[in-house]
Parts: structure tokens; C-alpha cells; sequence
């Protein structure tokens, strides 16, 4: 105790992490809030929405655990930011959005592919850097996109695209077609000033944005309450802005909430800054020790699981067999077998293609004759 | 042709664009009601309305964020600056997302925008007011900067910028936005973005100058001209794409250059043109390639020591000098 407290002495400008719990025997960096008592019903959501949104979390987790293998085994390289724990927020999300609603997030960012029309295919060919990626194997694992679908990426500067999020809205609200944005970003980024300078805007221009922190209580390795100063969801109030908070381990308590939140947004043009708590079972990256956190807390997350939960709903319910969902299950980890395949199949791009995607009027290029 | 200040032909520029395309709008600081810091946006509040002449609070990096998003959203803003010294703390938008997004998406989105403001020195301003970004932008790939010297061109070039389909980076100057000069009345006039064009004839020397830097080169012809040489100088407008084969072409003439360029030394545009002019046109150069730059200091604020840094003529024509061994 006494070194605790010489170490608390001496963190004369963050609090100091590990050890340092007074909240019980787990020092959980963020409180979650219940989940949604409502079933699936009252919500509005058919039995064959909620299988699917359970396959959709299916897909996700499963394409990352195979993937992380993938990487492990050194198929490719770059950055491997998973989103594992995470899951409910865009599965959720995009059964509350419409499918033109823009979406736009920052590079943990491969669930919301899958869940917005990458295919598991161009996916799994994007971490490999194939052109037969979703991005022509320009971007990885950071960059993710079907802009088609209205999914415009995945963005590797924190809070760099919260701005571009608002600038999605203001060409929506511009051009009065009825869609709003969506933006999504980690705990991390709201320490950064583009967040600011956005909610100020958004909210004097009245952009049809809903601002979503998905706060999994780490900014890469500094727990939220050692990098940011009281509730992130109460930063909206210095801005006169609509906010909520709420539970982000469940797709049913994330569909209800962003429902209600998109259909204000459509209805009044006003934004929304949303903190959903959620938590990520994996590194920051692949090259994390994970020291600083307990394997209790972890442990503690992971019994709550968006994905078991959802399971033992559909049981419960009677909306589906155990036989039914091990079918959906075996396909799923089928497409992803398979996408490993597709990927390593796949041509890389060819070496005119480095030169392509550069500009979509007359393309220039400084001195070529040099390359 | 009709003669118009230099704002004049920008607002002539921007108006006829927002009349041609729905699509088409402009924010930035001070630009609405106030009417443009610099008058460039004159009259367009009340002819286009709030919905597409918008002020901005003063955050460069949200504004600037936002016009990329709506750009890849289907519009095609034209971001007003201040000062291209403010567009510093919008570096992350046009650097890391205008000129990336298309490449890094693999294709899947466009960034048809214009960032614009004047650019440079402006007089005794200090440091933080006076730094001229053109040849830092144009290290980027992806990014087309503009830096005209007349009012003509700056139509002409600005209309261009606007329907450009990528990111375009056009730079003005406090001291050039009250500047008279012969625009083109021609219908819908155009000059595409990456032409030079030699705006004085001269068979003794090549002198290659754009923006602000033009006018200086301007006086330093008419002085050397009194002592019989003859200057070619070679306005190159845009900075990026460069018009190299213009001013080699020159150069086979000349057998002599100097670069004047308002950015300070270091890998600015004089140091990129002089390399590619000693590999392109090594054999015809009767002496090494001079050039004029701000020095690797920063801007003072006291007269004679912003005098001593600012390039000017008699700086021009001691390079000029130099190259024709008149020294």
C-alpha cells in the first residue's frame, strides 16, 4: 500500500493505471450501462432479422479470428486493427440506419465492411493486399470501403474523418435527399480538436450527423479515465447538443437507441453525439502486450458477449433451432475458409496499378520520367 | 478584353461557376456577410444566399474537413482561407485525406475541391503571416497547385480549378487582390490548369516566376533592358504539374535561367526546376542555374530587415547578372 501510494505521488499528470482500482475487485476502465429489457418484437425487428443480425456478428467475428491466424502466420502484413467485443455497434447500427445513410469510420473498421456490402471475399483480399480487395488492395486493413453501399471507408488519423463525416451530412442536407450521416470513432479521438471543431459546426449548421463514440475504454493503451476528463456523452451539453449513452454488448439495446437517434436526425436535422460502451477483446493492434489491463476484465466482458447473448435470445425465444444456427454457423466459417482461399488465389495488382486511383480527372504526374 | 482588379477577376470567376452548377459553393471566414476579408467574395451572399456562400467559425481543420466530405458526397466547394498561414492548421484534411481518399479507396471516391486564399508574404506581417506554402503542397501527390500572377490568369485558371474533378490548391495575395489588368471577355473563358506561358520575350536569359515573384521579375526586365539584356520570363502559373517543357524550351534559347521563388530555399520549386533543368537541358546551359528565394529565415517584422529578406528586382538582377557573367 505504501508504494501505491509513492506511485500515485508521483503521477503528478495522469492518474496512474494498473492497480490502482477502489471500484472493487475488477477495475473495469468504463461503466456499462443495462442492456434493453425489449424484445425483438416491440422493437420492430422480425425473427429473420435477428437471425441475421446474429450471423451478420457471426460473420464478423469470424472473419477477424481467421484473419488474426492469417497475419500470425505472416500471409500479409501491415496494421491488423480487430474489432472483436465490438461487433453489436455496427450490426445494430446498420439495421437501424437506412441502406443510403452514410456511413463513415475510423480503422478498426473491417466489421463495418462486412456489415455494409464488402463482401467476405473482397475483404479478405483487402487485408492481403490483393486487387481483387474492396479498395484494389490500395488501402489494407485500415481502409475498407463500398462506397456503392455508402460506406465511405475506414480512416487510419484519429478523428481525421469526423470532420469528413459532417461534410457527408452537409452534402445530404445540401442536397435535401433525406439521408443523414453516421460517424463513428474510438474513445481516442475525442480528445482531438477536429471533434471539436466539428460538434460546433454540426450543431450551428444543424447537420444531419450522429456522432458515435464507440468507447472501448482504451485509447490504444491508456484506459479512458487516464486520457480524457469526466463522461465523453457529456461533452455534448458544452455544444447544446442531443446526446445519449448507452450499452453497446447487445445489437438489440444499439438498434433500439440508434433507431430512435436516426429517425430524430432525419425528422429535425439536428446532430446526435452518442457514446455506446463497448469493449474490444484483442490488442490495440497485433503487436500488443496488453499490459495494461487485467485478464480479469477482460474475463469479465467476455461473459457478457454481444454474440453469445444473442444466441441464447434466439434459443430462448424458440425463434431458432441449436441445430438451425450451428447450419448458419458451419457456412459462415465456410465463406471465411473459403475467402482465405479466394485471397490467396488472387492476383496482387499489377504494376500499371500504382500509378491508378490517383485522380479522377486528367491525372499528372510530376517528373514520370524519373520512375 | 475589360480591365479588372485582380478580385475582380476571381469573383467574376466563382460567380460564373456557382451560376453554371448547382453543385458549386463557397465557405470560409468572413465570406458572407462580411462580404470576403478581401472583397473577393463581393455581392455573392446576395445573389446565392446563405445555403451557398457560408461563413465559417474560425476552425480551418473542420471547415476544411467538412468541404472534403461534402465534396465526396457530390459537391464541390470552394474553401476560402484566410491565409494560406491558417490552412496550417487544416494540413490534415488536405494532406492526409483531399489528396489520399481516392488513392487509398482504391478508386471509390472523388475529392472535387479548391482550396484558395492568397498565399505569401503580404508585408510586414511577422513570421506566422508570411510564408509562402505553393511548393510545399506541391510535394504531395494528388494535389494541383495554382499560383497566377495576373488577373487573367486568375480567372481563367480559377474556373478551371473549379471544375477540376481532384483536389486543387489556388493561391492569391493581399498585395495582388487591388492589382489592375486586361481579362479575356471571352465566353466562358478557360486556361487549363499546367500551361506556362512566356509573358515576355527575350533572346539573353530565362527567368521563371510566378505569383507575386512575377512582378518583381517584371521590374527587373525593365531595368536590365536599359542595359541591353533581354529577359524571357516564363510565368509557369501552375506550380503543379509544372510546365517543364516550356521553360527548357526557353532555355535552349537563352542558354541561361534564374528561378525567383517566393518559398524559402529548401526543396522549394527553384530547387526542383533547377534539377530538372540540368538534367533536361545540361548542354545547352552557358552557366549554372541561378535562383532567388526568400533566405532560410523566417520573417522579421522590422522594415529593413523584411526589406532584406523579401526577394526583389535588384536581387533578380544580381542573378541575372550572375548567369550572364556581368558581374
Amino acid at each position: 500500500m505504501k508504494d501505491m501510494a509513492n506511485k500515485e505521488k508521483e503521477a503528478i499528470f495522469t492518474p496512474i493505471g494498473l492497480k490502482n482500482s477502489d471500484n472493487g475487485k475488477i477495475d473495469k476502465s468504463v461503466k456499462l450501462p443495462p442492456a434493453t429489457k425489449k424484445k425483438h418484437k416491440s422493437l420492430g425487428l422480425s425473427e429473420e432479422d435477428v437471425t441475421e443480425m446474429y450471423r451478420l456478428m457471426y460473420l464478423q467475428r469470424r472473419f477477424e479470428e481467421r484473419a488474426m491466424q492469417m497475419y500470425q502466420k505472416g500471409k500479409f502484413g501491415g496494421f491488423l486493427h480487430l474489432y472483436i467485443g465490438q461487433e453489436a455497434i455496427s450490426t445494430g447500427t446498420v439495421f437501424a440506419l437506412n441502406d443510403d445513410d452514410d456511413i463513415i469510420t475510423a480503422y478498426r473498421d473491417h466489421g463495418w465492411g462486412l456489415v455494409r456490402g464488402v463482401t467476405v471475399n473482397e475483404g479478405m483480399a483487402e487485408l492481403y493486399g490483393k486487387a481483387t480487395g474492396c479498395s484494389k488492395g490500395k488501402g489494407g486493413s485500415m481502409h475498407f470501403a463500398k462506397t456503392e453501399n455508402h460506406f465511405w471507408g475506414g480512416y487510419g488519423i484519429v478523428g481525421g474523418h469526423i470532420p469528413i463525416g459532417a461534410g457527408l451530412a452537409f452534402a445530404n442536407k445540401y442536397q435535401d435527399n433525406g439521408r443523414i450521416s453516421a460517424c463513428f470513432f474510438g474513445d481516442g479521438a475525442v480528445d482531438q480538436g477536429s471533434l471539436h471543431e466539428t460538434m460546433n459546426i454540426a450543431q450551428l449548421w444543424k447537420l444531419p450527423v450522429i456522432f458515435v463514440v464507440e468507447n472501448n475504454g482504451y485509447s490504444m493503451g491508456t484506459a479512458a479515465r487516464r486520457h480524457t476528463v469526466g463522461e465523453i456523452h457529456e461533452r455534448a451539453k458544452g455544444y447544446g447538443m442531443k446526446s445519449a449513452l448507452f450499452n453497446g454488448m447487445d445489437a438489440l439495446t444499439v438498434y433500439e437507441n440508434m433507431k430512435k437517434i436516426a429517425d430524430e436526425v432525419r425528422e429535425d436535422s439536428m446532430p446526435y453525439f452518442v457514446e455506446i460502451r463497448t469493449y474490444r477483446y484483442r490488442g490495440h493492434s497485433m503487436s500488443d502486450p496488453q499490459k495494461y489491463r487485467t485478464k480479469e476484465e477482460l474475463q469479465e466482458y467476455q461473459k457478457i458477449d454481444a454474440l453469445e447473448r444473442m444466441k441464447t435470445y434466439l434459443i430462448d425465444e424458440g425463434i431458432i433451432k441449436q441445430k438451425k444456427l450451428d447450419e448458419i454457423e458451419e457456412t459462415v466459417e465456410k465463406e471465411v475458409l473459403d475467402s482465405i482461399d479466394f485471397a490467396e488465389e488472387s492476383p496482387f495488382p499489377e504494376p500499371e496499378a500504382l500509378y491508378e486511383d490517383m485522380f479522377s480527372g486528367t491525372p499528372h504526374f510530376h517528373d514520370d520520367k524519373n520512375n | 478584353m475589360a480591365v479588372l482588379q485582380f478580385r475582380e477577376a476571381l469573383m467574376q470567376a466563382i460567380d460564373e461557376e456557382m451560376d453554371r452548377d448547382e453543385k458549386v459553393f463557397i465557405m470560409g471566414e468572413e465570406v458572407a456577410e462580411y462580404n470576403g476579408a478581401y472583397k473577393v467574395t463581393e455581392g455573392l451572399l446576395d445573389k446565392y444566399g446563405f445555403r451557398r456562400v457560408i461563413d465559417t467559425p474560425i476552425s480551418e481543420l473542420g471547415f476544411s474537413g467538412i468541404g472534403v466530405g461534402a465534396a465526396m458526397n457530390g459537391l464541390r466547394p470552394i474553401v476560402e482561407f484566410m491565409t494560406f498561414n491558417f490552412a496550417v492548421l487544416a494540413a490534415d484534411q488536405i494532406i492526409n485525406h483531399a489528396s489520399k481518399v481516392r488513392y487509398m479507396l482504391g478508386g471509390q471516391a472523388s475529392v472535387p475541391i479548391v482550396f484558395r486564399g492568397p498565399n505569401a508574404s503580404a508585408g510586414q506581417l511577422g513570421a506566422t503571416h508570411s510564408v509562402a506554402y505553393d511548393s510545399m503542397y506541391a510535394q504531395f501527390p494528388g494535389l494541383s497547385v495554382i499560383y497566377p500572377s495576373e488577373p487573367d490568369d486568375a480567372k481563367g485558371l480559377l474556373k478551371s480549378a473549379i471544375r477540376n474533378d481532384d483536389p486543387v490548391l489556388f493561391m492569391e495575395s493581399e498585395q495582388m487582390y487591388g492589382m489592375k489588368g486586361e481579362v479575356s471577355e471571352e465566353n466562358d473563358y478557360i486556361i487549363p490548369i499546367g500551361k506556362a506561358k512566356i509573358k515576355r520575350e527575350g533572346s539573353d536569359v530565362t527567368v521563371v516566376a510566378s505569383g507575386k515573384m512575377y512582378h518583381i521579375a517584371k521590374q527587373a526586365a525593365a531595368e536590365l533592358e536599359k542595359e541591353g539584356v533581354e529577359v524571357e520570363i516564363i510565368d509557369p502559373r501552375t506550380i503543379k504539374p509544372f510546365d517543364i517543357e516550356t521553360v527548357v524550351k526557353s532555355i535552349k534559347k537563352t542558354n541561361r535561367c534564374v528561378i525567383v521563388d517566393e518559398s524559402h530555399p529548401f526543396g522549394g520549386m527553384a530547387a526542383e526546376v533547377g534539377f530538372l533543368i540540368q538534367r533536361d537541358a545540361f548542354d545547352y546551359l552557358d552557366a549554372p542555374v541561378q535562383r532567388v528565394t526568400l533566405p532560410d529565415v523566417n520573417a522579421p517584422f522590422s522594415k529593413p530587415l523584411f526589406d532584406l529578406w523579401l526577394p526583389n528586382a535588384k536581387k533578380v538582377i544580381d542573378a541575372v547578372n550572375t548567369v550572364t557573367y556581368r558581374n
